[in-house]
């Protein structure tokens, strides 16, 4: 039996494998499938200060090996999140990971507040969303407003641990890395999508009525894996890595990369139990390779 | 809803562009008319949702419009072929009373399982040409009367389903019309049988994910009744919606 607990930010995960936010809801269409007390957390959709309606449809372009999504942060917003998600997930024996994104300071510092008296077990910070004009990307492209994110987000936290989300969209990740971590990032999270678009050539339009989105799944997987090595090669924050996961191996690679924990997203939309199949590949591979600790996994990589 | 591995039974053409598949999915029991299923297709990142033509218990049939790499992998499998279903997903039509059934293109294999489910039904269905026209013989077996339009007026009358619908509903009286079909037939349902009084359910169609409601993408603009407007979710709220309930205007 391989010891499938990890921890992240302090916070110890009976498995390393969460669900991405935005792919999941708040948990009530999958709990329908199987019994979320599987999964090592739930990363849950993305909420904002105020109920947001999102981006017009289309939202979503299927690619070689994965997809664009341009959902916009559709959300009930923090209070119905707080009074009505936080106790539903409650009921079950997993780690609630609040994701949130602000269009300012204040407003990061009024949800981490919120999310943190509501006793959720970890707060996202989402400063990475390419998919929204204002805030979003915005404060994850520039190492000082990404610290200013983070920082506001820290002293309003209490005691849940905080966990900067990492855009891709930068052309060195690892400087936002370190400006996140000096501003108080108890892990970082990476990678969110690559921004992408897709064109229907008979129309001329562009398939997603933003025009742009977020590439995810299969496609992104090589971008995550250099990506986290790079990270956690610069920090010393644990890192929960993500993108294009889809089977145990692609998680052990993610956590020898240098990721303490691995997200499941997009994978869920071919395969609604695709985060269970990879725990247990996971777990199954930690059996035949010898691994006592799936944790040993973590930086395990022998690079040349 | 579960996951089910289903064997396909038969593939046949129905057109240039559709195909009639039957499936073996006693797991479905529960499939109502105007629910769908979402398959998956080997190879590809998203399934793919398809709508209940039919379903008597044991077999499911699947009436699937090829429109892309995925669908041409799905309506190319020979019988025996094994599927990987997720379903049955969504709220269906109310498929009681005397209803009629408004129908166009694709939109039309829904409406099989749905004027079989009521007490009695008439049709009224449109295609671009003839040589799309399908389901007729299915039409005429679970229907009273079936009408027909083309834009080419190859088949049936020329011109739109409105044209008919709007007669039809002078003349006859319904507890419902049903319709499922192209962004601007639904528009003009809506008008059409607002005008008259009739009720009205439309299915509607988005570009979807997940399929059971968790992500988001296929979102609708619904009224919450007290002049505000919500987002909704095309494959769990939907994919039928009372035809008050959806805004049209986008």
């Amino acid at each position: 039996m391989t010891d499938m607990r990890v921890t992240l930010a302090g916070v110890e995960l009976k498995n390393p494998i969460v669900v991405a936010s935005g792919t999941f809801g708040f948990g009530h269409e999958y709990a329908e499938l199987f019994d979320l007390s599987e999964l090592g957390g739930i990363c849950v959709k993305g909420t904002t200060v105020s109920q947001r309606d999102g981006n017009p449809s289309p939202r979503i372009a299927e690619t070689p090996s994965g997809i664009l999504n341009a959902v916009g942060l559709q959300n009930p917003g923090v209070d119905a999140f707080c009074a009505e998600e936080v106790p539903f997930l409650r009921k079950f024996d997993t780690k609630i990971i609040a994701n949130i994104s602000g269009n300012t300071l204040e407003e990061y510092a009024l949800l981490s507040e919120k999310v943190s008296a509501a006793g959720v077990d970890l707060i996202e910070v989402n400063i990475s969303c390419p998919n929204v004009k204002a805030g979003g990307m915005a404060f994850g492209t520039d190492p000082r407003s990404a610290a200013a994110a983070t920082d506001a987000v820290k002293r309003n936290a209490g005691k849940v641990p905080v966990m900067t989300k990492l855009s891709p969209n930068v052309t060195d990740i690892t400087e936002i890395a370190r400006a996140a971590e000096s501003a108080g990032a108890d892990a970082l999270s990476l990678i969110n999508t690559l921004l992408g678009m897709r064109i229907d050539v008979r129309t001329r339009r562009p398939i997603i009525r933003n025009n742009t989105g977020g590439l995810s799944g299969p496609a992104v997987l090589p971008v995550a894996v250099r990506m986290v090595w790079q990270v956690a090669n610069a920090v010393k924050v644990p890192l929960l890595g993500m993108g294009g996961v889809a089977s145990g191996a692609d998680a052990a690679e993610l956590m020898m990369a240098g990721a303490s924990a691995v997200a499941v997203g997009t994978a869920l939309f071919g395969d609604p139990y695709a985060a269970v199949r990879v725990r247990k590949e996971l777990e199954e591979f930690c059996e035949t390779n010898g691994v006592a600790a799936v944790r040993e996994l973590t930086g395990a990589v022998r690079p040349w | 809803m579960n996951v089910y591995k289903c064997t396909l039974l038969s593939n046949t053409r129905l057109t240039e562009s559709s195909h009639d598949l039957r499936v073996l999915a006693p797991e479905m029991k529960d499939a109502r008319p105007g629910q769908f299923v979402h398959v998956k297709c080997e190879g590809f990142t998203l399934r793919r949702p398809i709508s209940v033509c039919d379903f008597d218990g044991e077999i499911l049939r699947l009436v699937v419009d090829r429109r892309g790499a995925g669908t041409d992998w799905l309506t190319s499998r020979a019988p025996m072929t094994v599927l990987d279903i997720l379903g049955p997903l969504g709220r269906g039509f109310s498929a009681d009373g005397n209803i009629l059934v408004v129908g166009g293109g694709i939109g039309t294999p829904p409406l099989i399982y749905a004027a079989k489910s009521a007490a009695s039904a008439d049709a009224i269905v449109g295609f671009r040409t003839a040589s799309a026209a399908m389901l007729l013989g299915d039409f005429s077996e679970v229907c009273g009367t079936v009408q027909i339009a083309t834009d080419d007026g190859t088949l049936g009358a020329h011109g739109r389903v409105d044209t008919l619908l709007e007669k039809r509903l002078a003349e006859h009286k319904y507890d419902r019309v049903l319709a499922c079909g192209p962004a601007p037939m639904l528009r003009a349902c809506v008008r059409v049988c607002a005008g008259a009084g009739v009720p009205l359910e439309v299915s509607l169609e988005e570009r979807m994910g997940c399929g059971v409601g968790a992500c988001l993408v296929c979102a609708v603009k619904l009224k919450d009744g007290n002049g505000g407007t919500y987002m909704g979710r095309v494959c769990k709220d939907g994919p039928v919606f009372r035809a008050e309930e959806v805004c049209f205007d986008d």
